[in-house]
């Protein structure tokens, strides 16, 4: 911890970065985000199973990136990011919302994190995006911290669930979402929470027509939902943020793991992982599949 | 009143280049074709953003049919390779969401294919009639009429509400 506020606030008086994204402890077992500016914010800054939240949602927010401009000069941001956030920065660069060169990667070698706050961290309590979890230590950073640890083997729910629902004839299937739909109060706070979802104005926004209804009844809310679960299939990077910040419990990362299955078993593409390969849907290949077309 | 006879409601978004232009040409060959099909002519496969299909459905479309171009014809070069990624997606999005195989269908159709463009609305008609009205999607367009109906204005009303504006 010591050698991690040492490093950022380092990086912060040399004038490399302009601030350092970071979570910093509230309670005991409970993290907020903390965009650090000055040396005195740095030693608040802490790496944990607590630190749950994906902090790359940030770094696309026009009053973060505002804080760049310093001195007439351009600098960094860093941010602290679990291997996995990593994904969502590595992906913002693929869809060229960030460039590499732009944002200060400080990593750590991570087991794991928690479901939600105020839980103890062992077998049980393991979050279900860090079940199939495979990227214990980052792809890229530019510095990692912490000490490599053994992640806790739990059974994936979110995959049996999806064998579970594809058995199901269409007619289950589409009362069993509508359901879980129903539940939908549209506050978009998976919208807020997803690190991908950077457009300026969303399509549930327009209303000149209005595509998605905004009333949240079950029409509009379908419709929001395969909107959204679309708009991330084959950019997913399961960081699992969407599901957390549903008020309503609404069981996004069935549908964003489903997505994903299919872009590696299609394609054999998954988000987030290489900075040099162009991403999935903003691609093609002459040789794709023709299958679905008559 | 004697009931009508439910008849299925296509939609079908076709390419201005290829799909749209071999519908003329079915049309110039006086060949027939079931008229429960309602083309909407966009410029490219490409074009057509999946939330077009989702409104369709909203509005009582009971099967859709994308067309365009086939692989290497795109007339802007590469829009229908990239359609073609992002359909396969959505189909299988659709498909896990319990939309039944067959409503929503596809198909790559040229200018010079008039004959095809025939055979294929054929069968998508023949497919969505066999499996009868969208009854999923169609409660929830009920539903939601009833809970949010939509303002039905006669002329008087309209003149009189305009009068208010002023």
């Amino acid at each position: 911890m010591d050698k991690l506020r040492k490093y950022a606030t380092e990086l912060l008086q040399k004038g490399e970065v302009a601030a350092v994204i970071g979570y910093q402890q509230i309670s005991e077992k409970r993290t907020k985000p903390i965009i650090a500016k000055t040396a005195e914010d740095c030693t608040k800054l802490v790496f944990n199973e607590y630190c749950l939240n994906n902090l790359a949602v940030y770094l696309t927010k026009a009053r973060v990136k505002e804080l760049r401009r310093m001195n007439g000069t351009v600098l960094k941001l860093a941010i602290t990011a679990k291997p996995c956030d990593v994904h969502s920065v590595i992906a913002l660069i693929q869809e060229n919302q960030l460039k590499r060169e732009d944002v200060h990667i400080i990593s750590f070698n991570c087991a794991g994190v928690v479901k939600d706050f105020g839980m103890e961290f062992d077998g049980e309590t393991l979050a279900t995006k860090c079940i199939p979890c495979e990227t214990h230590k980052p792809l890229y950073s530019d510095a990692i911290f912490g000490e490599e640890k053994e992640t806790p083997k739990v059974s994936d729910e979110v995959l049996a669930k999806i064998d579970a629902i594809e058995k199901m004839n269409a007619g289950e299937r589409f009362e069993y979402f509508k359901t879980e739909f129903d539940k939908c109060i549209k506050c978009y706070a998976c919208r807020a929470a997803c690190p991908l979802c950077y457009c300026q104005r969303c399509i549930t926004d327009k209303t000149i027509p209005r595509w998605v209804e905004s009333s949240a009844h079950s029409r509009g809310n379908f419709s929001w939902n395969v909107v959204r679960a679309f708009h991330l299939s084959g950019r997913c990077i399961g960081c699992g943020e969407c599901e957390r910040a549903c008020p309503m419990d609404i069981p996004l990362s069935l549908l964003n793991r489903k997505m994903v299955i299919e872009a590696k078993e299609a394609y054999s593409y998954v988000s987030g992982r290489n900075l040099e390969t162009p991403t999935l849907v903003g691609s093609f290949d002459v040789k794709d599949s023709d299958e679905l077309f008559m | 009143m004697s009931e009508q006879k439910w008849e299925p409601k296509i939609v079908a978004f076709v390419c201005n280049w290829c799909t749209y232009t071999g519908a003329d040409l079915a049309g110039t060959s006086r060949l027939k074709y079931p008229t429960n099909v309602k083309l909407i002519r966009v410029m490219c496969s490409g074009g057509i953003d999946p939330v077009f299909i989702l409104k369709a459905f909203e509005r009582g479309a009971d099967g859709i049919l994308v067309s365009g171009c086939h692989p290497n014809d795109c007339h802007y070069n590469a829009g229908n390779f990239h359609a073609r990624r992002r359909w396969e997606f959505f189909d299988s999005l659709l498909k896990f969401l319990g939309i039944e195989e067959g409503r929503l269908q596809f198909s790559w159709v040229s200018a010079s294919e008039g004959k095809k463009f025939v055979d294929v609305v054929t069968k998508v008609t023949n497919d969505v009639r066999a499996m009868g009205q969208f009854k999923a999607y169609k409660d929830l367009n009920d539903e939601f009429t009833a809970k949010f109906p939509e303002p039905v204005l006669n002329e008087k009303e309209i003149i009189m509400s305009e009068e208010e504006a002023k």
